[in-house]
């Protein structure tokens, strides 16, 4: 079975486009209950992941929750979708897609992640943490390096 | 275990003045008062803890067992009187089964490594438990896997109670060690090491307890529970990090080859062979965590200071309140209601997951502990990935326990 990724244009037209938008949204927010409850409502609105697609082989290792991510495409375009069973880190990957889901292997590869100190839970969210970010950016990255051959 | 303080004791406990005692518990986490429910996974320090291990760098540093002097007399004497109150404090019969260790992990790696491994073969056994820590899981793997052992667990009941028969069947003699948590760092759950220590004994098999979880709040008295081996660690017994210790009975130490080889564990050295020195420092190679040591000396004074007996009984006590406070939760599934535990509670609420609410009741100022604990077969067992875990000391209160129960509404509505 493949992945059936949501292949409409992102929303924004590079990276760096999409980072500048998500920092932009986030600095409306007053406390932190406000951030996340946008953040919550980003993950329920992420395309719907597919059942059978939910196995080891897709699993991202290295998060304390279940994340799940699957890649299509190629260097040109790379589109990814991805869910997690927890509501925070699904809404930390709708950020990480908007970002990352629907840019060339190179772009990809050249983007760092400002979005998530612009967010304003940086501290509770940095890759270091176990919420599993470095781990899902580190995947995507390595499908931008295996699409680059 | 029961430990009952009297009336008494209860009514002459201090609550505000123990806490002003921690440091770190008048601190405020994202502006709100610090409620820190993660003691199972360690514990705050006294300010007699973190006093003695700054006094020993001040005034008293130096190596141990080498120098002559002033400074390292005084070092070895410090680190050897913390052996001698650990002994007193788990009722060993000499001090020289007292072996530190950085914790029980490296506890349960010396008995893998210098009991199981040089006796196990093909087809042996060790058995555990469901409820085991992965401590107490993956050392026996490891042995397993380059002798041609195996390691079986014998299973609990959906309440998170050991069967005790189910383990007495297992006891056969393929067995060649059990090893057996006192308390479920998950569950709580007290096991009834007494019973399980009697029926090993009967039939040859020694005994490990992974007593990591019981010893900040049972008293431990290893000779009247019958066992072989207890492992326990100091920085969940307030004491700091790093410190472990490893009882055993001295006919199995001595038997026992050395894990670490290096300084301070010989007898005499040459090219031609070594010879060790007798337990406990034949399994103490190299420099060990002398101001940690010295520190958890200090927390068993601290810690029989205010009494296990009171310790117990004011656990019991909000133990009983944290259980009723969270049946009025709506929707909230409580892992391990055995008849017998420690204020340990694992739990997970309706369409939320639990790191979900750790990480929002972090936002509250609350500290719990979400994930697998390093059970993945207890979690298997129960069918989820993880649970939300608030574990109490003597140290916290109602109020905190009603401020966890309040901040559970406010981040379920965001989940929501």
């Amino acid at each position: 079975m493949t992945a059936q990724p949501d292949l409409r244009l992102p929303a924004e037209t590079s990276a760096q486009a999409a980072q500048d938008a998500i920092a932009e949204e986030f600095a409306f927010f007053g406390d932190w209950t406000e951030r996340y409850q946008y953040l919550i409502d980003l993950g329920r609105k992420l395309a719907p992941f597919p059942e059978a697609l939910k196995t080891e082989e897709h699993k991202v290792q290295g998060c304390q929750s279940q994340v799940w991510l699957v890649a299509s495409g190629d260097a040109r375009r790379l589109d990814f979708q991805a869910i997690s069973d927890s509501a925070i880190v699904s809404g930390l990957i709708a950020l990480l897609l908007r970002v990352y889901s629907g840019r060339s292997a190179q772009e990809i590869l050249d983007t760092e992640p400002s979005y998530i100190a612009a967010i304003g839970l940086a501290k509770h969210l940095s890759p270091t943490r176990s919420n599993g970010l470095a781990a899902m950016l580190q995947t995507i990255k390595a499908h931008a390096r295996a699409a680059l051959g | 275990m029961s430990t009952q303080a009297s009336r008494g004791d209860i009514a002459a406990f201090d609550v505000a003045r123990i806490r002003a005692g921690f440091p770190i518990l008048s601190r405020q986490v994202h502006g709100k008062p610090l409620v820190y429910f993660d003691n199972a996974n360690t514990s705050q320090k006294p300010i007699e803890v973190i006093d003695a291990v700054d006094r020993f760098y001040r005034e008293t540093n130096a190596n141990v067992a080498r120098a002559v002097h002033s400074l390292g007399e005084a070092a070895t004497s410090a680190y050897e009187g913390a052996r001698d109150k650990i002994a007193r404090f788990i009722n060993a019969p000499t001090r020289d089964e007292v072996i530190f260790t950085s914790g029980t992990t490296q506890a349960m790696n010396t008995v893998a490594y210098s009991y199981a491994l040089p006796r196990l073969q093909p087809g042996d056994e060790i058995l555990v438990t469901t409820m085991e820590h992965h401590a107490n899981i993956v050392p026996w793997q490891l042995v397993a896997a380059r002798t041609g052992a195996k390691v079986i667990a014998a299973p609990i009941t959906q309440s998170g109670e050991l069967i005790v028969e189910e383990f007495i069947a297992r006891l056969n003699p393929r067995v060649k060690l059990a090893g057996v948590t006192h308390v479920s760092n998950v569950l709580g759950t007290i096991n009834p090491i007494r019973e399980l220590a009697k029926a090993c004994r009967a039939r040859g098999i020694p005994l490990l307890v992974d007593g990591s979880q019981a010893a900040p709040h049972l008293a431990i008295d290893v000779q009247a529970l019958g066992c072989d081996f207890y492992a326990l660690t100091g920085h969940k017994l307030y004491g700091p990090t790093g410190t472990g210790v490893l009882w055993a009975r001295k006919e199995l130490l001595a038997e026992m080859p050395p894990f670490f080889g290096g300084g301070e564990m010989i007898r005499t050295v040459s090219f031609d062979g070594t010879t060790f020195a007798d337990a406990p420092h034949k399994f103490e190679a190299g420099t060990p965590n002398i101001a940690g040591f010295v520190g958890l000396g200090a927390a068993i004074d601290y810690v029989n200071r205010i009494g296990l007996d009171t310790i117990g009984a004011i656990e019991g006590e909000l133990a009983a309140y944290m259980s009723d406070a969270l049946k009025s939760v709506p929707g909230l599934r409580l892992f391990g209601e055995a008849k017998d535990k420690a204020a340990v509670f694992s739990f997970l609420i309706d369409g939320v997951h639990a790191h979900d609410l750790a990480t929002l009741l972090d936002h509250e100022g609350v500290a719990v502990r979400s994930g697998h604990h390093c059970a993945h077969p207890l979690m298997q067992f129960y069918g989820v990935p993880a649970t939300a875990r608030a574990s109490l000391a003597f140290y916290n209160t109602r109020e905190e326990i009603d401020a966890f129960i309040a901040a559970i509404a406010k981040v379920r509505k965001l989940l929501a």
